[in-house]
């Protein structure tokens, strides 16, 4: 046993309400510069839809992340790192500006300064690639609340794989959002595409970030990266990606999306991992062990033996503590309600999500029963609005089994709480129902329901 | 599971990944998958360079979203960076979630505005204009001669006024435009009078002190300040209607209180960003959300359960829910809980009059203790219940007969004593009769539903309760009773479940079942159950109905008054919590009173000539044929405007100064030689000829606002008429009006002047004559409450005003000054006459008896100012002092104090603290006087002068209370009575207010706002006729609208009214579509539509949303440019596709101005229009009812509202080659 540090996050998307403030405080801290206007180390996408950029996850044809070569051996989905050397001039796997979108401007001035004429003054768009007139015909979130799905949206790599599981139906509308940053994985597949050892992972607590000393500008590691969240400043010539907001981070404040966010959504927390088994738990065979293999790394802040093994790191008392009062490892392994995004691009992403409830079908509203009841929750989930497959080829590479168990923990709070809300007695089977006490439900809705800064953080 | 020895690729590559070690100083993970590097680490410096900032400063946005959020700004090298939210309010509890963060992306991408080309940076003036200016100063060397020259020659002022909203503004400075616009004043003054002005700048709880500037000016002056809650059809005229309040409501962290949350019409992640995570949160608490919306809007995500109800029919699935509630909670069973409330705390047990009409009977006016025989002060405002013990009539304490005069000490409270009142006749009737109650669900007929009622004989008058009349109204059948009623829920007729269904398209058993649910919730939890509603329930033309609808939901289920219940309207609702400072700095109250306040929606009705496009008549809207039938909306507006029932400015057809002058050359006081006048005709209100050039409004100043590229429904109207630059109008001319002059040439380019001080190109500062530069956000100190939170907090500014801009505080000073330079000679002292409505929270409200309508023109009766007509009032103004009352408190103050909803502050001591505070004025018209020459003088003084701000008031206003309710009330503010709250409070953290008569809820003791818990705990009336809640309105208009109690009205039929095709129709140009203009989620209001991140994260320029099956109808396809035309004008926009969009409905989203993308439309060949140019305004004839109880107009209280839902619209693919 090897014990790292890991910092990492936990998005709650059942209270995301898609606003997008945690992509603009972030692009103003960050990214409103020359060479970086179409970047967004944080974005927010509406589900269903293409992502950002378009189609990202469709590794069969961006081919990133890891995948098992034949020996079981795990390998660059683009090729094993010889492959890479010896390609490194020309990459086809590189997404080209239109998957992101051509970022523009208007001339505003033109309001101010337009000489007497016939017609109101206009401000025109304006490419900031070439500075001249432009049609714009995508942008940073051209899909969001499902705008053009009739066009659009069936691109979504993850409905071509559950098909026909959703209809573009008004009766049928579902959605919900999904933000994203850097995974700071503890298999940066964009790492270890680099060709010039530009990409590290820091050792005290996991941020993966570039040296922009070294970054030579070969791009592997956006093509390596199966999130897409390297990118390419077309000015400097070197790659770019969120930090964690490594300079608020290291003063122990929380990174600017976490912060700023509204919905109150984000959880900061140190893990701590057996960094000598990352790459077995990355190595599982079947995908849907991948989950699994990669909570099995983590490791139990509060026994003796973690402690010890940490010590002997050098990993600092506080940060142990940090760790055991860490909302994140809460969230991830003591009531397992947060998910890894994508655990089958077998780079162990430690931005994790929990998966969010929607609104009943009609099927169980027209039976006249009252959905609030906990029966008829749990009887809904398997009615919900967000096929459960969808989340499953989100979460957890498409086996639907921990994304019902974490919904039900969710409906199971609900009910619980309601008796107490209104002064009932409360039922201690319905938390034993989804396999709880009575006080890990209390404390859950503690973190997920009053949320305070300093336990959110 | 896993391989025996996991491992990479194959050997080679290990070999080779080994070496790297040997090349770098990180560390390659011994398994070689990855390289980690630990301290010393140069190559990062850049991300700390990045972070690292010189200071960061607390400010806000003073924009009309309500939100309030604290903000950090960053400041680096003297420029501003970016900004994050504040997370430090102060904790609700520790059982509860928090008000951190605050803000939205809107907010979060503002700093980029500071330094944005579309930044004003200097003074502008439209160059054909200054050209005129300057060639006239040259020759006449004055400044107001040479205003006159130009705005009196008709050939010249069309050169400018023809140039408008067409570029060609000009660079000038401050001295120079500062002069032009002073030098307009004084001249608009001279020539046509104070009235003629108006200022328009909304919302002052964003930014009380910026609000404040331009008020004070255009108050100190004469002008007329425009309302704008009524005007932005936020104000729910049912609250007024049913609560006599102008709107109060909780705070966002009261719906965690809530057990059942129903959002109807309110897509709270989008208008309610900061604030929506409480929704979410209070799910795990167990709580039951529904979401009521005709689209799959962004909050309908969280809902347990959607209602896709078909836009406007909300009324019709409240109704139902209704109808279940009173059949299965207060028929079937009795609920303790609610039958217990709704007769302490409603008017459903007082008595009503019924009429003989048609051979049946009609319910009419309140049975009042002078129905009764007593003689007693205000006997005919005093109501009537019948006891239950006794069975004979009591008069109760609490109503509006009690509220004034001497006898109604102490007993103006909702204490029955030993009366029960009886809710219902039934059981101790006499018999029983049919009664007519109008319905409007069979198109635009109104019919006739006959039910019958309980009655019985009191003082010889027939008489049934108000709960009665709502069973028939609902028809929830009893034994015995005559009538048609609904055999079940599943009998098609009003109002059963089964019925709604079939227009709003709710299953009636989902209907049934949401009913039953939030009513069960109110029972178990003692009134718990919240409906948060929004702009898409409030903004239709009979948006009142609507909300009865649902007021009647939460308040039979006794849910109003409790925290966690009741009614939750955010729509505009802006809550200015230190009110009372605010209102003397804002209108002058501390040097001159009254001030001139006017409902803006008439205002621009009348003066953008919209009255000339109508083809109907308002009985068009009634039931019955009574008093409004034949008349049009601007004939009920002439008739508001005589009866003193609303303001009506312009008053009259000549210059007030004038007018003043004669009546003291005639030795008669103002108010007889007006009565005098008007009574002879020689005197006219200018209402009755508003395109007569006496009769325009001339100088329009706006600051902190975008009417032409935001709020200003019917905009090419407003360009055609009023501003003369010509437009895409396409309407035809209708009927004309009975009592008003009709011009058959309709003018162009009223006004002479139009001002804007704005920090941004806007519509509204492309189309101004005089543009200056103000400063933003960031850049000056003010002070910002909203309703969704409980604080007040402050901007302060993290750079100076940088180039020429200036804070309005300092902007509107300057303008003064020169103005007061200009009066010297021009004006100097004159004597105004102010014509002042019948007012609210005042016995101006017992003017009607039993709201039964005399017209003194008509004879009915004698034109008495202040009582059949508008009050007279002389008041002087010292032209050349303006500027220095702008800069200190005048002595009012300690004269007469401050009266916020009819308690009066005794402000002497906050004069005293002011004095010391602000430092005093030496010398000149103000001398003694507190200073108010800073904008922190201004925050000091509102902190200073209210009652949520300053704890002695708070508890003084309660004290003063207590003698009229006879109930202790101070207690709720002792706590804080010592509790100054200051300006550096503010910028030290957002500081909680004090709980104040103020307000209607109670704060004490940390305990969450929900309005009316003061009413229901301590018993202190509503402001209404009984002094509860009113299901029931028995004024004329109402009757004659079938509108006494909660009804259905569908949205209007515009091919009815206005011959547009019929929805669905499809030809060659093109779909019949409802047309939409909800909130954005992309910009508050015109704010942030142009900011660059809004439009990178948007689609960069106007769009309209539809649904797939009607894009595929009109063969549009996503991203298409499209023109939606109706005979309002001319829309150009790219069309998004979507299956969440309901079919036949489309969605323009609010305000998304024309600056940004718009090219020339095919249909007008000019710039394509803005959300706007397809709406224009109606009005409601009951929003003109006042001078009757709760049915009284206060400034933004009361008034027609600009509502634009209604509306229809054609839409088409068309050409996609645009030009510019």
């Amino acid at each position: 046993m090897r014990v790292m540090a890991q910092m990492a996050m936990v998005m709650n998307l059942d209270k995301c309400i898609g606003c997008h403030t945690c992509s603009v405080t972030c692009k103003q801290a960050w990214t409103n510069r020359t060479g970086t206007e179409y970047v967004w180390f944080n974005n927010v996408e509406t589900r269903p839809g293409q992502g950002y950029p378009r189609t990202y996850e469709d590794q069969e044809n961006w081919k990133g992340g890891w995948t098992l070569n034949r020996r079981g051996r795990l390998s660059l989905k683009a090729g094993g790192r010889i492959r890479k050397l010896l390609t490194i001039f020309s990459n086809p796997k590189l997404p080209a500006l239109d998957d992101y979108y051509e970022p523009w401007t208007y001339d505003y001035a033109t309001l101010t300064e337009a000489p007497a004429q016939q017609h109101t003054p206009v401000a025109r768009p304006k490419s900031l690639i070439t500075g001249q007139d432009t049609k714009i015909t995508w942008s940073a979130n051209w899909d969001d609340d499902l705008g053009g799905s009739a066009a659009t949206a069936e691109r979504d790599p993850i409905l071509r794989k559950i098909g026909d599981k959703v209809r573009f139906e008004f009766e049928q509308t579902f959605m919900f959002y999904l933000p994203r940053i850097c995974e700071h994985c503890l298999n940066p597949s964009c790492a270890a595409s680099c060709p010039s050892g530009a990409i590290y992972k820091r050792s005290e607590d996991g941020i993966v970030l570039v040296d922009q000393d070294r970054c030579r500008g070969w791009r592997m590691c956006i093509s390596g990266c199966p999130y897409k969240k390297v990118y390419f400043n077309h000015r400097t010539g070197k790659a770019e990606k969120c930090t964690f907001c490594f300079p608020r981070v290291e003063v122990g404040m929380p990174t600017v999306c976490a912060e700023t966010c509204v919905g109150r959504l984000r959880y900061i927390g140190l893990l701590l991992y057996d960094a000598d088994r990352v790459l077995e738990a990355a190595s599982v065979t079947d995908e849907h062990d991948l989950y699994e293999a990669q909570r099995s790394i983590l490791l139990d802040p509060n026994d003796p033996d973690v402690i010890r093994a940490a010590e002997r790191e050098g990993i600092p008392h506080d940060w142990i503590e940090a760790a055991r009062r860490s909302p994140v490892h809460a969230l991830i392994n003591r009531y397992q309600v947060a998910l890894p995004l994508h655990p089958e691009y077998r780079t162990m992403p430690m931005v994790w999500y929990i998966p969010p409830l929607s609104p009943v079908v009609d099927v169980v509203r027209e039976t006249g029963e009252d959905a609030e009841r906990r029966e008829n929750l749990f009887a809904a989930i398997d009615a919900l609005r967000i096929p459960i497959e969808y989340l499953a080829e989100l979460f957890t590479a498409g086996e639907v089994a921990p994304v019902d168990r974490v919904l039900r923990k969710l409906a199971a709070m609900r009910s619980y709480l309601r008796d107490l809300n209104l002064g009932r007695d409360p039922d201690a089977t319905i938390p034993a129902a989804v396999g709880m006490s009575e006080e890990d439900l209390y404390e859950m809705y503690r973190l997920l329901a009053l949320a305070k800064y300093d336990e959110r953080y | 599971m896993t391989p025996e020895k996991p491992g990479l690729d194959n050997g080679l590559t290990d070999a080779l990944v080994r070496t790297r070690r040997y090349f770098t100083k990180g560390k390659v993970s011994d398994d070689l998958r990855t390289l980690t590097k630990a301290g010393g680490r140069g190559a990062d410096d850049f991300y700390r360079d990045r972070w690292s900032h010189d200071k960061v400063v607390r400010s806000t946005h003073g924009v009309n979203c309500t939100g309030s959020c604290s903000w950090k700004v960053y400041v680096k090298d003297g420029i501003i960076t970016w900004e994050t939210q504040q997370t430090d309010y102060p904790s609700v509890g520790p059982d509860k979630p928090e008000y951190e963060p605050r803000g939205c992306p809107r907010g979060a991408a503002f700093s980029w505005y500071t330094y944005s080309p579309t930044r004003i940076r200097y003074p502008y003036v439209r160059g054909v204009l200054l050209d005129l200016y300057r060639q006239a100063k040259a020759e006449l060397h004055d400044p107001v001669e040479a205003w006159a020259s130009i705005v009196d020659n008709p050939t010249l002022a069309a050169r400018y006024k023809a140039a408008r909203g067409k570029g060609g503004l000009v660079r000038a400075t401050w001295d120079e435009a500062v002069e032009l616009v002073a030098a307009a004043y004084v001249h608009t003054l001279k020539k046509w009078g104070p009235d003629r002005i108006a200022g328009f700048s909304p919302i002052p709880a964003m930014s009380m002190v910026s609000h404040a500037s331009g008020a004070r000016f255009t108050s100190l002056i004469g002008g007329t300040m425009l309302s704008f809650y009524d005007w932005y059809a936020d104000l729910p005229v049912a609250s007024p209607q049913v609560f006599g309040d102008q709107t109060d409501v909780p705070e966002s962290g009261d719906w965690w209180d809530a057990g059942y949350l129903i959002m109807w019409g309110s897509n709270l992640p989008v208008t309610r960003t900061p604030d929506a995570h409480w929704m979410a949160e209070a799910r795990y608490r167990g709580q039951k959300v529904v979401a009521v919306a005709p689209d799959y809007a962004d909050n309908v995500k969280f809902a347990d359960e959607w209602l896709p109800a078909a836009p406007g029919t909300d009324g019709a699935l409240a109704m139902a829910m209704g109808h279940v509630i009173l059949k299965e909670f207060f028929v079937d069973r009795q609920t303790p809980y609610f039958v217990n409330y709704v007769k302490h705390y409603t008017d459903l047990p007082y008595l009503i009059r019924l009429d003989e009409a048609d051979g049946g009977y009609r319910a009419g006016k309140f049975l009042t203790a002078a129905d009764l025989g007593v003689e007693e002060e205000n006997a005919a405002f005093k109501t009537v219940v019948l006891d239950a013990a006794t069975g004979q009539p009591v008069v109760p304490n609490g109503s509006l007969g009690h509220r004034f005069g001497e006898a109604g000490k102490g007993k103006w409270n909702l204490d029955l004593g030993s009366t029960d009142p009886l809710l219902t006749l039934a059981g101790t009737e006499t018999g029983s009769v049919v009664v007519q109650l109008a319905r409007f669900d069979g198109g635009t007929e109104a019919g006739v539903l006959s039910r019958g009622v309980p009655v019985r004989r009191v003082a010889g008058q027939l008489v049934t309760t108000v709960y009665d009349l709502m069973l028939a109204q609902y028809g929830v059948a009893r034994a015995g009773l005559p009538g048609d009623w609904p055999a079940s829920y599943d009998d098609r007729t009003p109002y059963t479940p089964a019925w709604q269904e079939s227009i709003t398209g709710v299953p009636a058993a989902a209907a049934a079942r949401i009913a039953r649910e939030f009513a069960r919730n109110a029972a178990d939890s003692k009134g718990r159950s919240m409906i948060v509603m929004g702009a898409g329930t409030n903004h239709w033309f009979h948006s009142d109905t609507i909300y009865r609808a649902f007021l009647a939901l939460t308040t039979l289920t006794g849910c109003q008054g409790v925290n966690g219940g009741g009614w939750a309207h955010y729509v505009g609702q802006e809550k200015c919590r230190p009110i009372t400072g605010w209102a003397q700095l804002a209108f002058a109250l501390d040097w001159t009173r009254p001030p001139r306040q006017m409902i803006q929606t008439a205002y621009w009705y009348l003066h953008t000539d919209q009255f000339r496009y109508d083809h109907f008549t308002t009985d068009t809207f009634s039931a019955t044929r009574g008093g409004i039938a034949g008349k049009t909306t601007a004939d009920l507006i002439a008739l508001s405007a005589r009866l003193g029932w609303m303001p009506s400015y312009p008053t009259f057809d000549r210059n007030p100064h004038q007018l003043a002058d004669e009546a003291a050359a005639a030795g008669r006081s103002v108010g007889d030689y007006v009565v005098d006048q008007l009574k002879s005709g020689e005197l006219r209100f200018a209402c009755e000829d508003p395109d007569s050039p006496e009769n325009f409004p001339r100088i329009l100043s706006i600051w902190r606002a975008n009417l032409l590229g935001s709020s200003a429904k019917g905009n090419e109207y407003f360009l055609e008429h009023l501003l003369g630059a010509g437009s895409s109008l396409r309407a035809s001319e209708g009927v004309h009006p009975e009592e008003l002059e009709w011009h058959d040439q309709a003018p162009r380019g009223k006004l002479d002047l139009l001002l804007t001080l704005d920090f941004r190109q806007t519509s509204t500062t492309l189309f101004s004559d005089v543009v200056l530069p103000a400063a933003t956000w960031y850049e000056k100190h003010d002070l910002n409450t909203t309703d969704m939170h409980p604080f007040v907090h402050s901007f302060n500014p993290a750079i100076a005003p940088p180039w020429q801009t200036r804070t309005d505080w300092d902007a509107w000073q300057t303008i003064a000054e020169k103005f007061s330079e200009l009066a010297r000679t021009h004006l100097g002292i004159r004597r105004d006459l102010v014509a002042v409505p019948l007012l609210h929270d005042t016995p101006d409200a017992l003017a009607t008896p039993h709201g039964i309508v005399r017209d003194w023109k008509a004879g009915d009766c004698e034109p008495i100012p202040g009582v059949t007509m508008p009050k007279i009032v002389e008041v002087e103004r010292d032209y050349p002092a303006v500027a220095a009352k702008m800069a200190a408190l005048g002595p009012l103050m300690e004269k007469l104090g401050a009266t916020t909803k009819g308690v009066t502050y005794d402000e002497s001591a906050s004069v005293d603290y002011l004095r010391a505070k602000n430092g005093t004025i030496r010398g000149g018209p103000a001398d003694g006087r507190p200073s108010l020459r800073r904008d922190i003088h201004a925050c000091e003084t509102i902190l200073a002068l209210s009652g949520t701000t300053n704890g002695r008031l708070a508890t003084e206003g309660f004290k003063t209370l207590e003698t009229r309710v006879g109930k202790p009330l101070h207690d709720l503010a002792a706590e804080h009575e010592g509790k100054q709250i200051t300006f550096a409070d503010t910028q030290a953290a957002p500081v909680p207010v004090i709980t104040s008569p103020e307000w209607s809820g109670s704060e004490a003791g940390g305990r969450r706002y929900s309005p009316f818990t003061i009413n229901v705990e301590r018993l202190k009336p509503w402001h209404t006729l009984t002094g509860r809640q009113h299901f029931f309105l028995d004024h004329d208009w109402m009757a004659e609208l079938g509108e006494n109690l909660p009804v259905y009205r569908p949205p209007l039929d515009m091919s009815a009214l206005f011959a547009e095709p019929e929805l669905g129709t499809l030809t060659e140009h093109g779909l019949t579509v409802r047309y939409l203009t909800p909130h954005n989620k992309w910009s508050i209001h015109s704010e942030y539509q142009d900011n660059l991140f809004m439009l990178s994260l948007s689609r960069g320029g106007q769009t309209i949303w539809i649904s797939d099956q009607d894009a595929a109808k009109a063969g549009i396809a996503d991203h298409d440019w499209i023109e939606a035309v109706n005979r309002n004008g001319v829309v150009v926009a790219r069309a998004i596709v979507s299956h969440r969009m309901p079919e036949g409905t489309v969605y323009m989203h609010h305000a998304q101005d024309r600056l940004i993308d718009v090219p020339l439309a095919e249909t007008s060949k000019k710039r394509g229009g803005i959300h706007n140019s397809l709406t224009r305004l109606l009005i409601k004839p009951s929003h003109l009812i006042g001078g009757y109880a709760q049915l009284s107009f206060a400034f933004n209280y009361l008034g027609p509202t600009g509502n634009q839902r209604d509306e229809v619209t054609v839409i088409r693919r068309r050409s996609q080659e645009v030009t510019y």
